[in-house]
């Protein structure tokens, strides 16, 4: 079947239905679907305020709260419900800003070459001359802690994987015959960039995201952890594992919220390979160039 | 010149050009600060004072412009002074020297403990592909990429140490020990050179937890690139040629296609290292382990910021200099990088 399909020479912009007939791709994207779910209602289906101190401290999962009381006496079912809609949006508004800001640098460094693409390229070697949650730690910490700092730290130190994939396959791409007729058709570079070379770059820059997505996931809850994302008494993921870390014989606080990252960075890992597995060969090696 | 002389020099200047990016960054970032700086020094009433406040600025080099400043501080780094630590009074240099040889030490035996189990699964997964071995193994390291490694720290922390008891839970060596004299800060090390094996099982059991679950999320990514990097070996010509020409497969398998892998698997060890870095900043806390990780830990908490930026100091230059490393091994296992 898949070899049937390749010998098709149609554009693959839209990789995603087939990829999501891998079986793991499937369940990964239900996964997803439940906590989009999940998120989008949470204000109806979580039994109690996420906020409200309104029950016993550090009550034991199974009583009247699901999944047991923090500290406080805040319901942790509500609040790992709740922590989706933090998690998630800022995750995708991540990846997505960090995507689109790196795809159009890298474009511009391997479309335009010289002094653009050695300015552009060397600044995006700094970045990845650090461990990603160590520059975004930095960043975040000089900027004081909030959920807005904390996205700025993290597009910061993404957008260099979405710029070295799409630089590379500019560059190859404007050979093209048709990019060159076209620019001597009269075609400005600006349009023929983004007419004639980006759909070349679409595909595998937006396969670079999914598979980062995860990544991001994790990313952020750690700066959240830390103390540098979300600020008392919001209900994010990491922050409420960070509660743990002070009351651990009280297993359930840590362990709920961080089985929330899990299957949220297992669910978007699994619709990432498939998609990458979708990808042919090429594309998929220039795609893993620009994982951290 | 030799290609291979070249190769290392040119990997050398590289180095050296982004360690001096990093002191950028940080000193940029220091420089970012929204709160003021010098009200953060001096505290609340002494910079009430515009005399003292001057003075101070003055005395520090803040009336300069901002290049001579980055100059100056570049000095300071250079002689060892990064700052005072607002939280502890104590300067961050003095607490770096003293946490490292920690870290490194839990680093190093996570990523051994990495390198050996990942390339195993890899290597057992590639060999028995589309078996269920290999899809035991390719869950197995997705969870270990997937999970939080804060998250999974504070599980077995809770399961192995606080339920069972099987192993010592926190610090370096049970309380009331003596550490061995100090050589290379390594406890293990150091205890062996001095003789003193009571101290080596002290030391060694209380590295086994944290090691493990630092090790979990670099295993997970090190079985991945180790399984594809051993299949596309296993359909070279060299293996097939091995394999026709009679050889036992465990021959080929360890003479043949885990030396043709090996090559490539090295390209991501400076990955790993710096996932295991990440790892350590988080988890240490949980471990009450005394090492950068928990410095930074604390200083984030705290929001010492001289503190923190000591740590992206030190682990930028390590990673970097394991990067360096790393490319130096490549260069000399495999030939046609010199050439490149």
């Amino acid at each position: 079947m898949t070899a049937v399909e390749n010998t098709r020479s149609r554009p693959r912009r839209f990789a995603l239905p087939k990829a999501l007939r891998s079986p793991l791709g499937v369940i990964g994207a239900s996964i997803i679907a439940v906590w989009v779910v999940a998120a989008v209602l949470a204000p109806w289906i979580a039994p109690a305020d996420p906020l409200a101190q309104s029950f016993p401290r550090l009550q034991e999962p199974g009583g009247t709260n699901i999944l047991g009381t923090d500290a406080v006496g805040r319901d942790i079912l509500s609040r790992v419900i709740h922590g989706a809609r933090i998690s998630l949006p800022l995750a995708l508004l991540v990846v997505v800003s960090s995507m689109i800001l790196g795809t159009v640098l890298g474009a511009i460094a391997g479309y335009f070459g010289k002094v653009l693409d050695e300015v552009i390229m060397r600044v995006a070697d700094l970045v990845f001359a650090f461990p990603t949650i160590i520059l975004a730690l930095v960043i975040a910490a000089a900027l004081g802690p909030s959920l807005t700092n904390a996205f700025i730290a993290m597009l910061v130190v993404s957008w260099p994987g979405y710029a070295r994939v799409a630089r590379s396959l500019v560059m190859v791409a404007r050979q093209n015959e048709y990019v060159v007729a076209g620019r001597l058709l009269g075609a400005s570079a600006l349009t023929s960039l983004w007419r004639d070379v980006l759909p070349n770059v679409i595909s595998p820059v937006l396969v670079l995201a999914t598979l980062n997505v995860g990544a991001a996931i994790l990313e952020l809850s750690g700066l959240s952890f830390l103390g540098l994302g979300a600020v008392p008494p919001l209900a994010d993921w990491g922050a409420m594992v960070s509660d743990g870390v002070h009351q651990f014989s009280s297993w359930w606080i840590a362990l709920f919220p961080g089985l929330a990252i899990l299957t949220v960075v297992v669910a978007f890992n699994l619709v990432g390979d498939s998609l990458r597995d979708s990808l042919d060969p090429t594309m998929a090696k220039a795609v893993n160039g620009g994982k951290r | 010149m030799h290609p291979l002389a070249r190769y290392l020099l040119t990997r050398l200047g590289i180095g050296v050009v982004l360690a001096f990016g990093i002191t950028l960054v940080t000193f940029t970032l220091a420089n970012l600060v929204p709160g003021d700086p010098v009200q953060a020094a001096l505290g609340e009433q002494a910079s009430a004072n515009p005399a003292i406040v001057q003075q101070f600025r003055e005395d520090m080099g803040l009336d300069k412009p901002l290049p001579v400043q980055y100059v100056t501080y570049l000095g300071n780094l250079l002689q060892g002074d990064f700052g005072v630590s607002v939280q502890t009074r104590t300067p961050v240099a003095l607490e770096l020297q003293r946490a490292f040889p920690a870290t490194a030490e839990l680093a190093t035996a996570a990523i051994l403990l990495s390198i050996l189990v990942g390339i195993g699964l890899g290597l057992m997964a590639a060999l028995r592909r589309g078996k269920t071995v290999d899809h035991v193994i390719r869950l197995v390291s997705l969870l270990g990429i997937s999970a939080p490694t804060f998250w999974l720290a504070l599980v077995a922390y809770y399961v192995v140490f606080y339920q069972l008891r099987l192993l010592p839970g926190s610090g370096r060596l049970s309380p009331g020990a003596v550490p061995p004299p100090n050589v290379t800060g390594f406890y293990t090390i150091d205890s062996v050179l001095a003789g003193q094996w009571a101290t080596f099982g002290d030391a060694l059991s209380h590295l086994i937890l944290p090691g493990t679950v630092l090790a979990l999320s670099t295993i997970g990514l090190l079985t991945r690139f180790a399984r594809s990097s051993v299949l596309d070996v296993l359909s070279l010509d060299y293996v097939r040629a091995a394999r026709a020409k009679g050889l036992p497969s465990s021959a080929v398998t360890l003479r043949y296609v885990l030396r043709g892998a090996l090559v490539p698997i090295i390209t991501v060890l400076g990955i790993a290292f710096g996932s295991l870095l990440s790892g350590a900043v988080l988890t240490e806390k949980v471990f009450a382990w005394h090492g950068i990780g928990e410095y930074a830990y604390n200083g984030a908490t705290r929001l010492d910021l001289p503190a923190v930026m000591g740590v992206g100091l030190v682990v930028g230059i390590t990673y970097i200099l394991i990067n360096l490393a790393v490319d130096v091994l490549y260069g000399f296992l495999d030939p046609r990088v010199r050439r490149a």
